[in-house]
This record gives structure tokens, sequence and C-alpha cells, in this order.
């Protein structure tokens, strides 16, 4: 792309005695040669007539850490490069070397805000590959809880988005709220995020029996409370002009970039993996799935701010079905037997103790299981080699995937909306990089 | 918990696949390394299969051939999911990247470049993106232990202790 007479300016200049031959600059520094740099920006960039400036990682507006290799020119982004991997702390990894069990607690720091769905959806895909069947009240339980960790992500989602473009007070509020469903979470779990509640073949314990009031008292509260987020921003001029027609992607974009949840629904495009390939008894249940059309900021917006009220509608109708009933499976072999079993039972104490020491083996192959979790489809594809250990564990994270076509959506809009865009994808940086 | 349509029909021309599995009502069609981009282009186009919703490795040493890329594909017209295995030596890590056929194959290639040394030939950015770009090795190879560093105890803590990199100014 360099000709002979193109004059390379001193900010994208090669420095001759760096062994790793990087780009040097006062205000950009980059691990990446040269020849990859041509690639990825335009001409113009270097023959310094666009300007390429850094973005985080360290910056409060990109969700986590971030970091974004932008070229504009002027106000306008001509390229954006994402750089990732700053939070990468090998949960992949370390999960190959602990027992089905013993990796519960690892997924729950994937997408920390979802800590329910990435515990189903791992434990859903241990099911899957042990053949393991789960209590209907344990599936009723599992569907009110990732309905609530649903709008627990959310919450948070509205209140940085919202933030990052100037609206404080909202973030307030959705903080605010979100402590009633860290109240559950703690009630069931005893942890406020990191709940590692959802286990191989059901859930830990039964719900305490506050369980009930304390989902009615949000399914009582919560209705208002959105309705006042949407009547602070649904038709206020200024988050429409920040919003209306900003990161637009098409419905074909958006599946051909592997793009899922609110930001594929945003764009018009009806997929929702709890309709399409029902787990955990959501066949069972009456919802409809928001959609957006024009694929914008402002769609992606609605499209959350409608599914609260189907994940309420959804809790209402579960809570209804909850008989009582155990759950956790009675397979011996997964499920470790109750204590008071243990004190008679020498059978209860060989399993008891081959389950905490080696644990259950699963058999030789691979599954793939998908959940719809706050941020899109959750998948998680498990290898198993007939030990107690998985071969490999691999997390198809949302976020990774949804991040991805953020130079796509931002290509020509201005820089301040590229922090709209960036909060409208609803990343977490646990899940981009794992 | 069957999430997957047991039975559906897949006319795959002579050729492209090698073998089919179903475990656990998931289809696994097996492929090799010449082949795979005109199964997946096949797959895209055909049978419609619009989305690419994982590329990933799994490393089946020792066994050799030891490396597996799983492409994971979704149709959302038919609602099915199919999934491609393609199966690569330790030696021989080299694959047609899928770039040309799914976009989004771009980062999760790069991932799988990254986590264990599988290199993608033609590939539009092929660079780490996880690990630092002067990390040395590919992390999730199984011969990489978790650990790296060893465990202090007190019989071994002056020895570890002499032994750690300091900065020398």
């Amino acid at each position: 792309m360099l000709n002979e007479a193109t004059k390379i300016p001193e900010q994208a200049m090669l420095v001759e005695d760096s062994p790793q031959n990087t780009v040097k600059a006062a205000d950009v520094q980059l691990d990446i040669t040269m020849e990859q740099l041509t690639r990825l920006v335009s001409p113009r960039a270097l023959t310094g007539e666009t300007m390429l400036l850094n973005m985080g990682p360290q910056h409060p507006s990109t969700h986590g850490v971030l970091r974004l290799l932008l070229e504009l020119d002027g106000e306008t982004v001509v390229n954006c490069i994402p750089d990732i991997g700053f939070l990468h702390t090998g949960i992949e990894k370390t999960a190959e070397s602990k027992t089905y069990l013993k990796a519960i607690p690892l997924t729950d720091r994937t997408d920390y805000l979802g800590p329910m769905s990435n515990n189903l959806a791992f434990c859903g895909a241990v099911e899957k590959l042990v053949g393991i069947e789960v209590p209907q009240r344990a599936q009723y339980l599992r569907v009110i809880l990732m309905e609530l960790t649903r709008m627990n992500s959310h919450l948070v989602w509205l209140g940085t988005h919202a933030l990052d473009i100037g609206a404080m007070s909202v973030f307030l509020y959705c903080m605010r709220e979100r402590e009633m469903i860290l109240d559950v979470y703690e009630a069931v779990s005893g942890a406020r995020m990191m709940s590692s509640y959802i286990r191989p073949g059901g859930l830990w314990r039964d719900v305490p029996a506050q369980f009930g009031a304390l989902v009615q008292k949000i399914l009582d509260v919560f209705p208002r409370r959105v309705a006042e987020y949407d009547k602070l921003l649904k038709d206020n001029p200024m988050w429409k002009e920040r919003t209306v027609g900003v990161g637009k992607i098409s419905a074909e974009d958006a599946i051909a970039w592997g793009m899922t949840g609110p930001c594929l629904r945003g764009s018009g495009v009806n997929y929702d993996v709890r309709k399409a390939m029902p787990y955990s008894s959501y066949d069972q249940f009456e919802f409809s799935v928001p959609l957006g059309s024009n694929g914008d900021v402002y769609d992606r917006y609605r499209c959350r701010l409608d599914e609260f009220e189907q994940s309420m509608s959804i809790i209402r109708q579960a809570l209804k079905k909850l008989a009582p009933g155990p759950v956790m499976t009675d397979d011996r072999k997964v499920a470790p037997p109750p204590k008071h079993e243990i004190a008679y039972s020498m059978e209860s104490l060989i399993h008891h103790f081959k389950l905490w020491t080696e644990g259950f083996r699963a058999p030789e192959g691979e599954v793939y299981f998908a959940v719809e979790s706050g941020k899109g489809e959750y998948g998680v594809l498990l290898s198993g080699d007939g030990s107690p250990k998985p071969r490999r564990v691999h997390m198809r994270a949302p976020s990774f995937n949804n991040l991805q076509p953020l130079g796509v959506m931002s290509k020509g809009s201005l820089l301040a909306d590229l922090v709209a865009i960036i909060g409208s994808v609803d990343i977490v940086l646990g899940d981009v990089d794992r | 918990m069957t999430t997957t349509p047991s039975t559906f029909q897949l006319d795959i021309p002579e050729g492209l696949v090698t073998g089919t599995t179903v475990f656990r009502d998931e289809v696994t069609l097996h492929a090799t390394k010449g082949a795979v981009l005109a199964l997946l282009a096949h797959l895209k186009d055909v049978q419609k299969f619009e989305m690419l919703t994982d590329e990933t490795c799994v490393d089946y040493y020792p066994k050799e051939p030891r490396f597996g890329i799983l492409y994971q594909l979704y149709s959302l017209s038919r609602n099915i999911r199919v999934r491609v295995k393609v199966m690569l030596g330790e030696y021989d890590a080299v694959i047609p990247s899928a770039c040309s056929v799914y976009r989004n194959a771009n980062w999760l290639e790069r991932e799988v470049y990254d986590l264990f040394g599988i290199v993608f030939e033609d590939h539009p950015d092929l660079r780490r993106i996880m690990m630092p770009s002067d990390y040395q090795g590919h992390p999730l190879r199984r011969e990489i232990p978790v650990q790296v560093e060893e465990v202090a105890f007190t019989f071994n803590r002056e020895r570890i202790d002499a032994n750690k990199p300091r900065a020398t100014e």
C-alpha cells in the first residue's frame, strides 16, 4: 500500500531499533507491526491525513477494559479497531483442570452481570453430555432466576448506557432497583453476584421460605419503575437525538456477523433461543419477543426495555406453576445425597465420598448447549473424555460476537456517538475476554 | 433436555463430507481441510445455514491427529444446528480461513490461532487477540500446564525466591 513517494509522518514512523518493529508515537502505542496496521486502517492514516487515536482501555465509557484504535477524520470515525484481551483470565483453560462441579464458580465470572445464565448454560451442557433429567420444580425456579438475571443485566446496561450519553439520574434509579434482584440472589445462594446456584441436575438447594415474597415485591414495584425509566427517556428529545439513526446495522449484516440477543432483534430478526430451541420448560410459557426495525441504538434500547415486561410476565406464570417437589435429581451418581442419609446409609456415604473427591464421569463426545442470556446466545461447547474433568470447555460469549462488528456499526459516525454505540451493544469485558 | 431436532435431511453433494455422527441429538459432519470451505459455502448458500454461531478448537492430545476444528452452524429459517468438524495433525495445523464464507469467523479464528496455534490461511488479520502480542506459545494446548509458577512452601521458598526475576535498576 505504501509506495516510495508516500511520505510517512512521524506519527506512523517505524522505529528501526525496536526489535518487534512496532509503531511508536506520543499518543498511540501499538503492539502491532506496520504491515498489520496498513491492512486495518485506510491509506489516508499513513499519510497523516487522518488521525490515529487510542481510546481506553482505562476509559469509563468503554465498560471495562476495552481498547479501541480509532482512525478519525476530524470528528468522524473512519475506522474503529477494537483491541481486546486485557481481562483474559484463562477461564476456559482453568475449567479443564476442575471437575464438572468445581468448574461452575468459574462460569459466574465470565459475564458477571448474568451469573445465573452462565451457570445454566454450563450445567445444561453437562446435563446434556451426561444425560441427566432435571426435576420440574428446579426447571421453573431456573426460569424465574433466568428472567431475574436478564432484568439484572438490563438494569446495569440501562444505567451505564444512559450515563454514557449523559442521563445521570437513570443510573441511580437502576442501581436502586437492582438491589432487589441481588437480595433474591443472596437469599437463594448466599452470594449477591457470584451465585453458583445452579448445579448439574438441578439447584444447590431449595429456595428459602421468603423467596416468593421477595420475587413478588419485585413484580409489584417493577412495572411502575420501568414505566418511569421509559418516561425519562422514550420521548426525551435529547435522548432520541443521540440514539435514533445512530449505529445502524442491517438485519443481513447482523446475521452475517453472528450477533445475537437484543442487538440482533433490534435489527428486526426474530431469533431468541428461548423460542427457537426451548430449554428448562420455556415452551410452557407465553411471552412475546420484542423486535425493532431500524437496527439503531434506539431500537436496541426499545427491545431491552420491552423485555422487562416480558420477563415479569414469565416470572408471574412461573410462580403460579411452582409446586413443591425435589429441586435436585435423585441420580446419586451426579447429585450428592442428603446429609441425613449419610448417617445411616453406607451407599450414600460412598456416593458422597466419590462425588466430593473424584466427581462424576462424563462420556466421550461433544455437546453444545445454548441459553438466551441478557446479552444474547450464551453457549457452552463441552468436550468430555470419559474422565471426571472436561477435555475442553468453550464459552460462546455473546459479548465477544456482538462486539466484533463494532467497526461496521460505527463507521462514519461521530466520535461522541461511538460511546452511545458501545453502550447499546451491552458488552461485559469478562465475557469478551474470558 | 432435547433442544435439537433429531431428524432432518441434509442433501450434501458427494465428496464434501467424510462421515456423519449423531451424539445427543447433535449432528456432526466430518470433513477434510481441503473440502471444508466448499462444504461451508454449500451449507450457507444451499442449506441455508446463515449463521456461524461459533468456531473453536478442541485439543485431543495425545491422540493424533490432535486438533479438531469445530464450526457450529445455525439455520434461522430451518431452526436447526449442525456442526462441522475437521481434524488437524500436530505438524499440519494449517487450515483455510472461513472468513470468505462467514465474516464473523475473523475474531473466532484469531482466538483459535492465539490459544491453539492453528494457522488460518488467507485470514485477513491473523494476530493474537487474547494474549499479549509478544507472548510465547499457545496456552490452551493440552501440554501447557495450568499453573506454570511453582507454589511456594517453607521447604522450597528460598530456592523460588532466589530465582525470581527482579528489576536490576
